[in-house]
Order: C-alpha cells, then structure tokens, then sequence
C-alpha cells in the first residue's frame, strides 16, 4: 500500500505553489492513476570530496521504521539554509515528499565527518553527496523489491517511501523492502539521477521550516539547551593576548558573590561556575577588578597599522607568474594603486555558548562549532583524552560568517566540566569577549598596477598583497583553541594556519597576457582566521577599483571594458545581466552607480553587483541606496535559501566597506561593543535586488560568500562617480570623501 | 532568595531570584522561555526585547524587582491560544525574513509595537521603529518587507 497523503502534506504543497505541474497527489485509491515517474539519467562526473570518508549509503542515508527517510549531513545550520536545500535533494531523487525526509545535522559517531561547514561548500559537498546516496538508495530499493515482488524493474513504481508493481498491485513500503537493514553498499559512478528538467522541488523556493520555529520561540540554539540539574559558568579572560595570571581573588568572590560552586584556575585560565547564570555574571565583574595579570604587551598605534604591517612582513613569495610582466610594463602607460582594509569581526549576533557534562566516561558537549570533527580532536589533543571519549552535538548558534569563537566556547565548557562531574556546565561569553577575543578577519594591503596598450587592452597585471592567516581553525593541534594557551602546560599553535587564502581571487580572472601576483606574509599583533571569503573581499576591492580606474583611462564603458576582458561567457552573461538590471537607473544630484564582478576563488560561483550610492557633498558622509546582484552558481538548489544568502552577503559587505574597523589603543581593543564597533543599523540599509541565472546542468556551487567580493568595490566605484574621490583605504566612513 | 511574581503572556508566574537579576536571565532560565535572546547584555542590540505593557523593551538590563506589575509579552505570548501565529509572526515565516534568525526574537518585537501605534508604517517609519535592533545576517530587507505584510493583514 502507498501512503496516503495527509492533509498538512497536501497543504503543504498547496503553499508551495510550485510543484504541481505533473505531480498528482497520490491516494492508495483503486483507480488514482500511477503518478509520472521522471526518467533517470548517467551521472559520470567525479563523487564530492565529502564522499571520500563516507563512500556507502547508509553513512549519509538510513531508511525509518516508518518508511521515511533521515538524511545524515556532517554540516552545521548556520542560518545559511542547508538543511532545507538537503532535504530537498533527498527528496527528488526518491521521489518523496519534502517532509517525509528529516535532516540529521552534525554529531560525532552519527554523521560523516565532513570537516568544517565553510568556503561556500556545503552544497557542492554535503548536498550533492546526499543526491548521490539518494539516487544509488533507490536504484537498490527497486532492485530489491523486485526481487520480492517477483516482478521486473520496468513492472515497479517508486514513490514516496514505497514500491509498487503495476500489474499486480502489491507495494513495499522502504522498511519492508529492506527489513531491518540498511543500505551498506558503496555509491559509484555512474550514478543514475534524475533528469534535471524533471525536477519537483530542486531549483524551487521551498521554504525553510525553521523560520516558523523562530517565529514560535521553538528551541533552535546552543544558548536554548536547559538539562536538568544545569550550571552557569563564565571564563575570565586576561587583559590581553601575552597576560598571565599572578594571583585571583577566590576568597573575597565567595563571600561578595552567592551560587559559587566553583572557580577553577588552571595555569592562566580562570573559570567560575555558578548555580544560576547571573550570578556567574556577576562573578566574572568581581574577578575582573580581583586579579592580578603579569603586564601585558602593546599593540602598534592605529594609525600606523598598516606601516607596521609592512615592517613585520615575511620576504615576498611569489604565488603566480605568467608572461612578463615587467616586460609588459616597459613602454606601456602602467595604473597603479594600494588598497588597504582595517582588521573586521565575525560580530556575531549571539555571542558563543557551549554545554558540556563528563559522565565520568565520555565528554559529551554541545556546540555551534562550524566543525566538530575537527574541534573534537583540538579537545582531545588539550585533554590529553581520546578521541573516542569524546561525543559532540552540533547544534545551531547565532550566525557566525567564518571561525569565530564557537569552539573557544566549547572548550571552556570541556575544561569545566571535567571538574564537575556529572553536571551539565552552560558557559555564555559576553559581548565585550565576543567582541576582543574574535578571531578577527586579517588587515591588508594590496598593491595593484597594470599596463593598458594603445588599444586600450590590459597587457600586464602585477598584485602584491600583505596579510596575516585566514584560517586558523581547529585541528590535532591543542594550541589552535584559546584555552590551550593559557591553562598549565601551554601550548601555543604550531602552524600559521590557511595562509593562501590571503591571495584568493588576488589574480584578476580577466584575460591578461602578462600577471605576477606575489604574497607578502606577516604574524599581526591581532588573532585571526578565516572571515566570510577570506582574501577575497580586498583582492576583489583592489582589483575591481583600479579595473574602473583603467577603464576610465582607456576612455571606455566600465562594464563593457570588463566585458573586453573576459573569455568566459557565463562571467558576460552576468554582467550583462546587471547591466540590464541597472538600465533604468536614474541618479539624483550627488549620486553615482558602481560595478564590480568576480568569479569566486576564480573556479566556483560568478557575480556581478552595482551600487548606487548617495553622497552628501557638506558632510561627506556616504548612504547605499540600493545593490543589485547578477549570479550564476551553476544548478540552483533553493532559489529563495540562495537569495536570502547573496542579499545578506551585499548588506553585511556594504557595512564592512562603510563603517567597520577593529580598533585598539596601548594594550587594549577598544572596539569592544556596538557602539564602539558599529555596524548597519535600519536607516543604513540598501534596498536589494538578485537576478539568477539558473545553470542546472552545470555543478551546483555554494553562494554564502559569492556576493560579498564584489559589493565593496562596487561601493567604492559608485561613490568616485557620485563624489570624484577614489577611496583606497577602508571603511570608506564619513572622513574619507 | 526573594520572590517575585510576574505577569507574563497572560499568566501570573513566580520566581525566587535575587533581586538584581535582569528579567532576560528570569525568562530564559527559570520559566525556560527561549523568545528573547542574550545579545550583548549592554541594551544595545534589541535581541532580547519583549513587550512591556505593549512597549518593546530591550530586557538584559532590567532587574526583575523593578518590573512590579508591568504586562510582560514575549514572543510565545504572540501565539493565540489555537497556536495561530500573530500576523507579524505569519508575515515573518511569509517572506522567509530570516537567516540565523538570533535577532528575530527584537525585530518581531518591534514591529508589533510599531504596528500597534501605527498601523500604516511607511518604509522610512518601519526603518526608524527597527534602528535599535541589529542584525548581522542582512536580513534586514525581508523584514521591511514582512513588516509591510503583515501591516497589510493587521
């Protein structure tokens, strides 16, 4: 018997509105005809790299008692939306409807390890190795079921959780094909998958079913996990990075603060657990007028930044060569300018949490880790506990836009709870830590210079640029989480992290003869690692300004002077697009229109976005009025999850580019809170508008990070046409024009 | 430890907690109400708003002994007693205006007591009502646009 469809289902599909050409909703009712079965075709191309660690069905998909499906993902929600876009490629591929599919998030011995949710690749990985897993699940499913039907394949139909013979009219629901088992073969190539142009719910706007739990007040985060028997706990952080701890008060905290239950001080490391949050709160205010820190050393002055950058640079290593570029230069007009963007946060909307309780076996914690494979072998490392100790739940923070300081969190909570067994320890960072102890994204400097030709043809390209590490995220070794630093034994972290994503995108994707790109490495006063695009956001800004600023020297359209430029017709088809989009602009007095393009980390999604700003000639200061953005990412998963995402990713670079900037003074980062590090309020936002262009034969790539590279550039070319001031030194702020 | 009784979402609650406490750690903790957020603790971001006799007020800074016999509305109290969603929470889940949604608890919050001054915001009047509340996300278009929903629907 087929299932019959409930009513919420029926309503449910009602509301999405977009599936029902060829989509009859299915009764068990003698006479309904068969639904349309979409035809399979080959895919030959190459497994994601997630399905190197996971190879087999079951490690991505398990079949329910009921006939339903769980889909097990080794990523993290991040507020990007990939539990809905899994969903729905799990779906397709068997043929069910969307909510007889649940998504398993990231939890160690359950999911596949898939190492970090980032670099825009949670749906060219975890989601396509689900298509996969789905399409070569079902292939088995029919296979078997023909055998105990007695039927042929062509004879069987399946369809939302069963398989049904035609002739005879017997079915199987999925759990009695398989009875009991799962499916532990291993998925390869070819894969049969569903013809593209058959699609139901991929490609769609299908709606996330969290924004309703949102909306309820449903339990969704870390910071929303109560236990029975639950404690608080706060980390007393040292005034600053080198600080050592000499002597803490814990006398006078007890009788100054109620609900002590412990404080722990392990070499450096100050840790204070309470019975109810506040008073942990309280606790951690006394601790910080009560103890005493070895001095502390000083940050360079601000102003000299990017001087000092220069100064501590590593010898220059060379990242690509092509041509002649010194050549090229010589005889020709050569442009050249530096560009240079200030230390920013991750300035996550919540500040960390984690949960952890020792069972006096295993540690089991909970966090908003982008990776919890990985932190769980930085916890291991700093325990000095194996690996298999040690079980980690991801579950979803606030928004967190690269490394930022979840796992520091987790590991406070690890640290604590191994001294309080049996307890479930809650620890919550403050805003001022949030804010001082981020793992910034790293200042920079990029130098640019090219050479145009009588024609007006770019014929050489040189980029040098200056940066810290863009990812110094967990790993075997201890000393990449913070409290590894500072408890007894320290350790501090061995490698220097993910340098190379300093120079992504530092080479133009334009066609030129000639291009030298070099990198000049430096270990900066500040922590870092990696910030939504990493590199990318200030290669593209240099890139994209000074290609406005060849444009204008060549006499040319900047948009068609890109255009010259390009061999690749889906980075013309975007810009084309935006062009179109941006046709009936008309600017007001004061105002100007900007473009910017790139494909990013020059292999994945193309975007093309324009700005129009406002410009107000008294004061200087500068509104975004509206952005535009032209994208392909290849196959478009969810069409609404996708613009939510490139919408979100022009508004938080437009606050980058205007206003932000980690600021520090003596010994101290001053930015410390919303006011003294302010981002995009309400009347600062831009209208937005997103065009796709929808390629679904080509590979789905992920568009978290794809619209921010451009929108700072396209920015800062809107405000030269509104003002006549080229800003080269970010945030573009109010003095700066 | 003192106790304090309260009226939320139409109920009368009692809790026993020391007096300084903010009522954002009250809601969280001892009546498990997950609506408002800890944000920042400094009243500078909105994630922990609730409504105070139809006020949306930031709560992280509020110590429970002052709120007496304020109406205290959180983001549960919004849904009727048939679980049917208030139209600014219908207009949020509508236009999908969220990413992480951490900040949604403020926004929803905001946006009910605009609504509830005035029932016609323009857009300009929606951006001023929501400028205390931050988002990090930039969700901030799809909530103008939900807010115009359900001002449509109020």
């Amino acid at each position: 018997m087929i299932e019959a469809t409930s009513t919420s289902r029926r309503k449910f599909l009602q509301q999405i509105g977009y599936i029902s050409v060829g989509f009859p909703l299915l009764t068990s009712c003698i006479g309904e005809p068969d639904p349309v079965i979409a035809t399979r075709v080959d895919y030959e191309g190459s497994l994601p790299g997630s399905m190197r660690g996971a190879k087999t069905v079951n490690a991505w998909l398990q079949v329910l008692e009921d006939g339903s499906i769980r889909v097990l993902s080794g990523k993290v929600e991040l507020g990007q939306g990939i539990r809905t876009a899994i969903r729905q490629v799990a779906a397709e591929e068997l043929d069910m409807e969307l909510d007889m599919v649940e998504v398993q998030l990231a939890e160690t011995g359950l999911t596949p390890d898939e190492g970090y949710t980032a670099g825009s690749g949670s749906v060219p990985n975890s989601a396509m190795s689900v298509r996969y897993a789905a399409a070569t699940a079902r292939q088995k499913l029919l296979e078997l079921a023909g055998e105990k039907l007695k039927t042929s394949f062509d004879d069987l139909i399946l369809f939302n959780g069963s398989i049904k013979a035609k002739k005879s009219g017997d079915s199987l629901t999925f759990a009695e094909v398989l009875n009991g088992a799962q499916i532990d073969m291993e998925v390869t190539t070819p894969v049969k998958i569903k013809s593209k142009t058959e699609h139901r719910y991929v490609g769609k706007a299908v709606p996330r079913t969290d924004i309703e739990k949102m909306v309820r007040g449903e339990q969704v985060y870390v910071q929303d996990l109560r236990f029975p028997g639950m404690v608080h706990a706060r980390v007393l952080r040292p005034p600053g990075y080198k600080s050592q701890l000499v002597k803490v008060d814990e006398a006078g905290l007890a009788t100054t603060v109620s609900g002590v239950i412990k404080t722990v001080v392990n070499g450096s490391f100050v840790g204070v657990i309470t019975e109810k949050e506040y008073q942990a709160v309280k606790a951690e205010r006394y601790l910080r007028e009560h103890t005493e820190w070895e001095d502390n050393t000083s940050f360079p002055e601000q102003k000299e930044l990017y001087n000092h950058i220069r100064s501590i640079a590593e010898p220059s290593s060379n990242v690509k060569n092509e041509g002649d570029v010194t050549a090229a230069f010589q005889g020709n007009s050569t442009v050249k300018a530096t560009f240079r963007k200030p230390y920013l946060k991750h300035a996550s909307m919540g500040p960390a949490c984690g949960v952890a309780m020792y069972d006096g076996d295993v540690l089991h914690i909970w966090s908003h880790s982008q990776g919890i494979y990985p932190m769980r072998n930085a916890i291991s490392a700093m325990l000095g506990m194996e690996v298999d100790k040690i079980h980690i739940v991801g579950v979803p923070g606030a928004g967190c836009y690269g490394h930022s300081t979840a796992d520091d969190a987790a590991a406070d909570a690890a640290l604590l709870a191994m001294e309080l067994p049996g307890k479930h320890v809650r620890v919550q960072w403050s805003r001022t830590d949030e804010h001082t102890w981020d793992p910034y994204g790293s200042a920079m400097i990029m130098e640019v210079e090219a050479s145009l030709d009588a024609d007006g043809k770019i014929t050489g390209w040189k980029s040098d640029v200056w940066t810290d590490s863009h990812s110094c995220r967990p790993n075997g070794d201890a000393g990449t989480l913070l409290d590894a630093r500072y408890i007894t034994n320290p350790v501090q972290m061995k490698s220097r992290g993910y340098l190379a994503g300093g120079h992504r995108n530092a080479d133009p994707y334009y066609a030129i003869p000639n291009m030298q790109v070099n990198a000049h490495f430096f270990d900066g006063p500040l922590r870092v690692s990696s910030l939504r695009s990493l590199g990318a956001y200030t290669t593209i800004f240099a890139i994209e300004c000074l290609m406005d600023e060849l444009a204008e020297k060549a006499g040319k359209d900047p948009l068609d002077f890109r255009i010259a430029h390009l061999t690749d017709e889906r980075a013309v088809a975007v810009i084309q697009k935006l062009r179109e989009m941006t046709a009936q602009v008309t600017l007001a007095d004061g105002e100007g229109l900007g473009y910017a393009f790139s494909r990013y980390k020059n292999t994945a999604a193309y975007a093309a976005v324009a700005a129009r700003v406002a410009v107000d000639k008294a004061t200087g200061k500068v509104a975004v009025k509206k952005m535009w953005a032209a994208v392909d990412v290849g196959e478009v998963i969810n069409v609404d999850g996708l613009t939510n995402q490139l919408e979100g990713g022009m508004i938080q670079a437009a606050s980058w580019t205007l206003m932000e900037e980690v600021r520090f003074k003596d010994k101290e980062i001053t930015s410390a809170d919303w006011n003294t590090y302010p981002i995009f309020r309400y009347p600062d936002i831009p209208e937005v508008e997103v065009a796709l262009i929808d390629r679904p034969d080509l590979p789905a790539e992920g568009g978290g990070e794809v619209s921010m590279p451009p929108s700072g550039a396209a920015i800062a070319n809107a405000v030269y046409r509104a003002s006549g001031t080229r800003v080269y030194e970010l945030p573009i702020g109010v003095r700066k024009v | 430890m003192p106790e304090f009784t309260l009226d939320i979402n139409g109920a009368q609650k009692t809790v026993e907690t020391e007096p300084d406490t903010p009522l954002l750690y009250v809601l969280r903790n001892d009546l498990a109400i997950n609506g408002p957020k800890f944000g920042c603790g400094l009243s500078q971001c909105g994630a922990c708003m609730v409504l105070l006799d139809g006020r949306a007020t930031t709560s992280c800074m509020l110590s429970v002994s002052s709120i007496g016999n304020t109406e205290i509305t959180t983001l549960e109290g919004l849904v009727d007693d048939n679980a049917k969603l208030h139209v600014v929470q219908e207009a949020f889940v509508k236009e999908q205006a969220a990413q992480c949604g951490y900040c949604l608890n403020g926004m929803v919050m905001a946006a009910v007591d605009l609504l509830n001054k005035n029932p016609r915001p323009d857009d300009a009047a929606i951006r001023e009502a929501l400028q205390f509340n931050l988002c990090r996300c930039g969700t901030h278009a799809r909530v103008v646009k939900a807010v115009k929903r359900a001002a449509k629907t109020h």
